[in-house]
């Protein structure tokens, strides 16, 4: 799929967007400079992370700790704001962890 | 054809909304467009036509509601004025943005301030660059054509554009007229049933008025302006197959009594008529003049004022809104582009005129004529005609 029209002919009448759940290939993760890092052994699996990441990129993995989807994840850091117990900590991309 | 009814133009405008079968229709009413409001709301309850009128706050909702509407493929109707339309100033650009054929009367007043309900153009002048197409009526009869034209215009496959119908405040609005009405069936023979080049419907997903980043927006803008240009053709072919039905005519411009003129005077809007008697009065008195009446505003009809103008000596424009600090009347600086690159044209002189409800008379067209020639000396790009100095 072509990320953009080549030209103007080829943009659809009103912009409509005829494919469902095409946000999807938008990838935002390119946007972050930075990244949450989680730290399960302060983490007590409440899922605030979760309710909160306004990109809908944190899921819960199946020992029921959390993560962040890096192809979408913006590093808005505001799933760290909010955990209480201080569990995630934003650092720079291209820093280890 | 039927027998001419005497009404009030804008309870015929409703009148002929509801010949054209629409669906939905939100308005909020403000003067002078509250009769159209009112008796459509009355026509809807009075289950005259199956359709919804939706009740709302303001002018900012009733534009957006039925843009909603239209985008479920419903045929759509609102109306305004002055104000009101500076209230939907915030949805107006979407709504051709979105390719949403949404059909709105103007009952067309001042702007604000001073407070003034009367009528000039200046509030349609203000919107001139939403990109609504947009017509204007000289008469009720015209008015209630043009609702019915709009309707077929703005869902043209080839246009798919909203479309305003514009009818000056109380000198149209709330005068009663003879008025000729289509029947049901010669309208329905003339407009089909809309269309939509796509709509909203829980089973076939899609999005309507989505994000447009730097790397599309631009291309969005020219695929716009081309539809927005090329609806001209469409509105003309529309108009030839308006006068082969009901055989009145109508052309971007029309001419009254062109013919070896020297000097002519341009209108928009209900003053065309009172222009003509002055033209009439004038050329028993062997003045060489003839009228232009402009009926297409957007898009602007570039050819056909080239073309009407050949030949002329003098052109007299009259604008009912000015364009302040500006080039003049926002009319003739369309004109004035139209004709910039022409080898012959003739020498523009610019009238502001009629201003928030400034009576404009016969004897004032016929002085305006009379007078141009030292209005052209005077050097002035514009002058607000009849202002108490």
């Amino acid at each position: 799929m072509k990320k953009w029209p080549e030209t103007w002919k080829e943009y659809n009448t009103g912009g409509i967007v005829f494919e469902p759940g095409n946000a999807r290939s938008f990838k935002t993760g390119p946007w972050r400079s930075l990244r949450p890092v989680w730290d399960n052994s302060k983490c007590i699996k409440c899922g605030v992370c979760y309710i909160f990441c306004p990109e809908g990129c944190v899921q819960e993995g199946p020992d029921g700790f959390f993560a962040a989807d890096l192809d979408y994840c913006k590093g808005c850091g505001i799933c760290a704001h909010e955990c209480w117990p201080s569990a995630i900590s934003m650092i720079e991309e291209g820093q280890e962890s | 054809m039927t027998k001419p009814v005497g009404m009030e133009v804008a309870v015929a405008a409703a009148e002929a909304v509801a010949l054209c079968n629409i669906d939905v229709a939100a308005c909020y009413p403000i003067t002078p467009n509250t009769h159209i409001a009112e008796h459509l709301a009355d026509i809807i309850a009075d289950g005259r036509i199956d359709a919804e009128y939706i009740t709302v706050e303001s002018e900012h909702s009733a534009l957006s509601a039925v843009m909603g509407a239209s985008g479920t493929g419903a045929r759509t109707f609102t109306a305004t004025s002055s104000q009101g339309l500076m209230y939907m100033h915030e949805i107006l650009p979407i709504t051709p943005a979105m390719r949403l054929p949404v059909v709105m009367g103007l009952g067309n007043r001042a702007v604000s301030g001073p407070i003034n309900i009367w009528n000039d153009h200046s509030d349609i002048i203000m919107q001139r660059d939403s990109g609504w197409l947009s017509i204007f009526a000289d008469n009720g009869q015209e008015a209630v054509d043009m609702f019915i034209q709009a309707f077929k215009i703005a869902e043209h496959p080839d246009v798919l554009l909203p479309i305003n119908v514009n009818m000056d405040g109380f000198q149209l609005t709330h005068v009663v007229e003879p008025i000729v009405f289509p029947t049901q069936a010669q309208v329905n023979k003339f407009l089909p049933p809309y269309k939509p080049f796509a709509s909203l419907h829980p089973d076939h997903p899609l999005s309507m008025g989505t994000l447009g980043l730097p790397e599309i927006y631009t291309e969005a803008v020219k695929a716009r302006d081309v539809a927005t240009v090329n609806a001209k053709k469409v509105i003309v072919q529309i108009w030839q197959e308006w006068e082969k039905q009901f055989g009145r005519k109508y052309e971007p411009v029309m001419t009254y009594k062109t013919a070896g003129a020297e000097i002519l005077i341009l209108t928009m809007g209900s003053m065309g008529e009172t222009a003509e008697v002055a033209v009439d009065a004038l050329r028993k008195k062997g003045v060489k003049v003839g009228l232009l009446k402009l009926k297409l505003w957007r898009p602007f009809p570039f050819d056909e004022i080239r073309k009407a103008v050949r030949g002329a000596k003098t052109l007299v424009v009259t604008d009912r809104a000015l364009s302040y600090g500006g080039p003049g009347g926002p009319v003739c600086s369309e004109i004035r582009a139209a004709l910039y690159d022409q080898p012959n044209r003739p020498e523009i002189v610019n009238y502001i005129i009629g201003l928030g409800g400034r009576d404009v008379r016969v004897e004032d067209f016929m002085k305006m004529i009379e007078g141009a020639p030292k209005a052209k000396k005077s050097g002035d790009a514009y002058q607000i005609y009849g202002v108490r100095e």
